[in-house]
């Protein structure tokens, strides 16, 4: 698949000397959905906003369809809809007029049938004549999809989309969002929930300190996150791993105090009874057999902090 | 797309006089009553105890000042409050992140301005028909004039609404600073009517020379010559380009 947004070697400092970004580089493809997992401060809202015009970059290039940022704005802006973190909407203004300015705003022709679709699909039709300081938190958080997507964009930017907003809508959230994809555009979203990640992305970032540590398939992180550690406390000490327990990989720990097994939860035989009824079989005793899982969580929270680390 | 985006301009402009729409009431009876208030203190009460100055009745005398006056006030809200409030509000979000360029933001947005400025003159000229004769030497440098003025004091405000940071600092220029210029820059008297040195101290002050030409375009005569007021609208309107052009070029409190 081709790239629709290219970043090469994204800084940015602020006045202040402080660097929010150290030099990113990503490709992200058309159509798919990426994640943009981080704590706050690492730089995803940055990230974002330079690419969508809102801030300027100190050093390094951008495309978004082909067109440079700075050069080509008008290109690369119009091929942009974005939903910022805040709510922040023109309060006395009837919902369909603030996503036809919106449309205007970017210069695209009128079309009350696609503004009608756009409403309808996030069921905002019913109350387009409303105020939108009459709405809900989550409706104005709609019609700012609504806005964002009024232009009819290639790329959909949503800045922590379900930031402060409760369990039940941000299920809604998920479920629009996986709507959305379906009509062909690409979406990047940031968030700083695993769940989030998990449930919708196709390929998950890691930034932290400004720097992109992780850009994997989310398959590929998935993979890992099946993967379980059996960890078995033994009652002596071994000084090496037996040769009749070759076929589990086992690896000794804590000086031989432990083995450790790593199996697959989801295969049809994890060789979890069959390794521990060999370890009675040979006559290794054991005090106590504990079972962990590997998750984003884990991988995201080791990351970050040996980047603390360094 | 490339180009200019004319669409933009159109959408930003509805959406401000849409905004204007929602306070007309106030909006367009404020100047009605207060210009009524004006004629009947200075021209009906005080008025009459007044000679002529330069040969015009003084009743007639001060329209030009009182429009003048409102379309300072009108226009450097107006215009500051525009691009003011998306930052305040933080909508400006999407003007930033829009392939709209600096030129079609400060044309729509100090357009729609200047457009309210020009209603609430219009109004103001045509109230004081009702009150006094008044004649009209070139009712085209009049249209003229005012739609310089608007436009000047319009990109004014839109400096001032980008350099504002408070709803205080918003005001504290107009009311401040425009206000006591515009009532010490003869307004409602001829500079020559004062004693030296203030009548000298009084050329420094601008606005003297905008309500001098905007007089002139009434009764063919000011307390300058009308060749100095246009200098001095040539001025502000370059200035205030420039400034514009520098805050967009460095992004000055718009863009980190």
């Amino acid at each position: 698949m081709a790239s629709i947004i290219s970043i090469t070697g994204l800084t940015k400092s602020y006045a202040s000397g402080f660097q929010a970004l150290k030099g990113v580089d990503l490709d992200i493809e058309e159509g798919e959905i990426f994640a943009l997992l981080g704590p706050n401060g690492a730089g995803k809202t940055t990230m974002i906003s330079i690419v969508c015009g809102n801030v300027r970059p100190s050093g390094g290039r951008v495309t978004v369809a082909g067109h440079d940022i700075i050069t080509d704005y008008r290109g690369s802006r119009s091929a942009i809809g974005l939903v910022p973190q805040e709510l922040s909407t023109d309060q006395f203004e009837r919902v369909i007029d603030t996503v036809t300015f919106s449309r205007g705003l970017f210069g695209k022709p009128r079309n009350d049938a696609y503004i009608e679709k756009v409403l309808r699909d996030l069921s905002l039709w019913d109350k387009r004549n409303n105020k939108i300081l009459e709405l809900s938190g989550g409706m104005k958080r709609r019609v700012m999809i609504a806005k964002a997507l009024s232009h009819e964009p290639r790329v959909l930017f949503l800045d922590e989309p379900t930031a402060g907003v409760d369990v039940e809508l941000r299920r809604d959230m998920w479920k629009l969002i996986g709507e959305l994809r379906l009509t062909g555009v690409t979406i990047i979203l940031t968030t700083h929930y695993i769940e989030e990640a998990e449930e919708m992305a196709d390929r998950v970032g890691v930034i932290n300190k400004g720097e992109l540590v992780l850009v994997e398939e989310k398959a590929t992180l998935m993979k890992k996150l099946g993967k379980k550690t059996l960890t078995v406390t033994l009652s002596e000490p071994l000084s090496a791993v037996p040769p009749e327990l070759g076929e589990w990989h086992v690896t000794l720990k804590s000086d031989g105090h432990e083995i450790e097994y790593v199996f697959d939860t989801r295969a049809e035989r994890t060789g979890v009874s069959t390794l521990l009824r060999k370890l009675g079989d040979l006559g290794i005793g054991y005090k106590d057999l504990n079972t962990q899982q590997s998750s984003l969580e884990d991988i995201f929270v080791s990351l970050v902090h040996r980047e603390k680390a360094a | 797309m490339s180009g200019f985006n004319h669409r933009a301009i159109w959408s930003i402009y509805k959406f401000e006089l849409h905004r204007f729409r929602r306070t007309w009431l106030t909006g367009l009876l404020v100047p009605v009553i207060t210009t009524s208030l004006y004629f009947v203190v200075f021209g009906g009460a005080i008025g009459s105890r007044m000679t002529q100055i330069d040969g015009i009745p003084y009743a007639a005398f001060i329209v030009p000042g009182l429009i003048m006056m409102s379309m300072f006030t009108e226009s450097i809200f107006n215009a500051s409050f525009g691009i003011y409030m998306p930052k305040f509000t933080g909508t400006i979000y999407e003007l930033l992140s829009a392939p709209v360029s600096a030129v079609e933001t400060v044309i729509a947005y100090v357009g729609a301005a200047a457009t309210k400025s020009l209603i609430v003159g219009s109004i103001i000229f045509l109230t004081a028909h009702l009150f006094v004769d008044l004649p009209v030497a070139h009712p085209l440098a009049m249209a003229g004039f005012m739609i310089l003025i608007a436009v000047s004091f319009c990109l004014f405000g839109f400096i001032l609404g980008i350099w504002a940071q408070s709803f205080e600092q918003l005001q504290v220029i107009p009311l401040l600073i425009v206000m006591p210029m515009t009532f010490l820059g003869g307004a409602f008297y001829s500079i020559h009517m004062l004693a030296e040195p203030w009548r000298t101290i009084t050329l420094f002050n601008p606005i003297v020379y905008l309500i001098s030409g905007f007089r002139w375009t009434f009764f063919g005569r000011g307390d300058v010559g009308i060749e100095f007021s246009l200098l001095f609208i040539a001025g502000m309107l370059a200035l205030c380009l420039g400034i514009i052009g520098w805050m967009f070029r460095t992004g000055y409190r718009l863009k980190k």
